[in-house]
């Protein structure tokens, strides 16, 4: 095949693809800037309406849900907090113990190594009722602790942050410490600023991963003021029409401006261990 | 692990303190109530839990509807690690080669992957619903699809909402795999080999098979797991629970049903399960794979 054709080729399969992805999408939001009876009548849309501006103002503050209290501004304003608190503890919890499991020699390492990594095994999905059992015991039901911690027992983080301790030469240990470096030195002055990459990509997987919860948020909330977008997606503005499509793509957008402008970051990050 | 290391009595255990407790907590203590669900049986006056050894496992195990969720998970496993492993492939190798564009494929490519799984949910509940529905009237204006009362039809319905998201997360590793293979060996590979075809087949898929491995294993989690939001946003089960996954069912029968002991025991056979797949790769497949 020649070069030129296999070109064109490429292009058009890529056409393909990127349209699979973005049309469904797009039908979305042309249907958002519609005014309900032209949905309801007609079915959704190719082309854009003139009620941008209207539908986009009434889903962000148009009150809603049982209590008619909440708007989606208010639950954007939970996904955020859910989303920033689970990146910041799980990076920087992670990224203590990584060091401990690769750093430190002591008789508790492997038994510590096992009761981490075995985690990994188990994701929320499998332990919901007893995790919801365990927050509601301590009394931490509709609060921010109750959203965020149990979605950071995760190791994930921890092992990819382990794998890239274990691509730093061990020159630069031993250089460290003739030095004159101790391991608080070592960690904070070489260890942290070398994993910046790592730190960045585990943040935005992470808080990627907390936006897009939906589980665990639907059955720790009772109380409306905790709610978050995802979750809320099923449940509030049941009657809406248009302004569904609306919420829709104001849900999709923080995490997808994330990824779309962090991707280098993001990334290179995860492979940089390979 | 490391040549050199620290050892110290006190440093070790401050770093590591903070996610042991997060995971004891929150992870340990579940775990042990799981047990403790599974092997106790509510007394009838609902005083109390006494012990009822493998009867929760036998209840959930022996029931119908626990085998038609069992199925249906291999059957979603299966194509949505199918499907979306290959198109996210084909995508990558087309990414990869072409000379002009590159950054813009790859931005329009991977953007889906941030999206929620019950946001894809939800937007695929429009495209399949039998009022304004694109989906539903093109396909049902061919073969009269009805995803509310055909078994097939509702598979149809998710397999597609849920391997649409994951085509993106096969495509970012599928391309990042493909460019850590060395310029060298490809340029090498095109003076013995004339056919793109062929070459792909014989020299870059053989290399690219640590990425391949990785993506599997990631796609059985997420068809597992992550698919639950997919599933309880379309078809909730729909028709008559043949569209139940086993992480569904058991969320269903412990949070709807209130059966703690049935939910606890099928939770503790997905454990196995994971644990079976996980000792699986890395006993039999990993040995056959050719590193670079």
């Amino acid at each position: 095949m020649s070069r030129t054709i296999s070109q064109y080729l490429a292009h058009i399969i890529l056409i393909v693809g990127v349209l699979l992805m973005v049309v469904p999408i797009w039908i979305i939001f042309a249907s958002s800037t519609h005014d309900n009876g032209t949905i309801l009548s007609q079915g959704m849309h190719w082309g854009l309406g003139d009620q941008l501006i209207e539908n986009y103002d009434r889903v962000l503050n148009k009150r809603g849900g049982f209590s008619q209290e909440i708007t989606a501004s208010s639950m954007f304003i939970n996904s955020f907090i859910m989303a920033f608190g689970i990146a910041t503890l799980t990076v920087l919890t992670s990224l203590m113990s990584a060091y401990t499991i690769v750093y430190f020699r002591f008789k508790l390492a492997v038994p510590i190594f096992w009761i981490i990594f075995l985690t990994l095994l188990v994701p929320l999905e499998l332990r919901i009722m007893p995790s919801y059992q365990v927050v509601s015991n301590l009394g931490l039901v509709n609060t921010y602790t109750g959203l965020i911690l149990p979605l950071s027992a995760s190791a994930i983080a921890t092992f990819f942050f382990r794998q890239f301790y274990r691509s730093v030469p061990d020159e630069l240990l031993e250089a460290a410490k003739l030095d004159g470096a101790n391991s608080w030195k070592f960690f904070i002055d070489f260890l942290v600023p070398l994993s910046k990459t790592m730190i960045a990509a585990m943040f935005i997987f992470m808080f990627v991963y907390g936006y897009n919860q939906y589980l665990w948020p639907l059955i720790m909330t009772t109380d409306e003021k905790y709610w978050t977008v995802v979750m809320g997606m099923k449940i509030i503005f049941m009657s809406w029409g248009v302004e569904r499509f609306a919420y829709i793509i104001l849900s999709m957008i923080p995490p997808v401006l994330v990824v779309i402008f962090l991707q280098r970051w993001f990334i290179q990050g995860l492979f940089q261990t390979k | 692990m490391k040549k050199v290391q620290f050892s110290s009595y006190f440093t070790q255990y401050f770093f590591v303190a903070p996610q042991l407790a997060i995971i004891l907590i929150f992870l340990y203590l579940p775990i042990y109530q799981t047990f403790t669900d599974a092997f106790t049986t509510q007394d009838a006056f609902g005083f109390g839990r006494y012990f009822s050894g493998f009867d929760n496992f036998i209840f959930a195990m022996s029931d119908a509807t626990y085998l038609r969720a069992f199925k249906f998970t291999i059957i979603f496993i299966c194509v949505i690690t199918f499907f979306s492993c290959s198109i996210g492939l084909l995508l990558a190798v087309q990414a990869n080669n072409v000379i002009h564009g590159k950054s813009a494929y790859k931005t329009l490519l991977i953007w889906p992957y941030a999206i929620a799984p019950a946001v894809v949910g939800v937007t695929a509940n429009y495209f399949f619903s039998e009022r304004l529905g694109i989906l539903y009237s093109f396909f049902h204006n061919l073969w009269g699809f009805n995803w509310y009362d055909n078994i097939y039809d509702a598979y149809i319905y998710v397999f597609i909402a849920a391997t649409w998201k994951q085509i993106s997360a096969n495509f970012i590793f599928f391309l990042a795999g493909l460019q850590t293979i060395q310029k060298s060996i490809i340029e090498a590979s095109m003076i013995d080999c004339k056919s793109n075809f062929r070459r792909f087949w014989t020299i870059t898929f053989p290399l690219l098979m640590p990425t391949t491995f990785f993506l599997i294993i990631i796609n059985i989690t997420y068809s597992f797991f992550d698919t639950l939001g997919i599933i309880d946003t379309t078809t909730i089960g729909a028709p008559s629970g043949e569209t139940k996954t086993l992480v569904f069912k058991a969320y269903i029968d412990g949070f709807r049903g209130l059966d703690i002991g049935s939910a606890g025991a099928q939770s503790i056979v997905m454990m196995l399960i994971v644990l079976v797949i996980t000792v699986f790769q890395f006993r039999f497949i990993e040995g056959r794979i050719h590193y670079n």
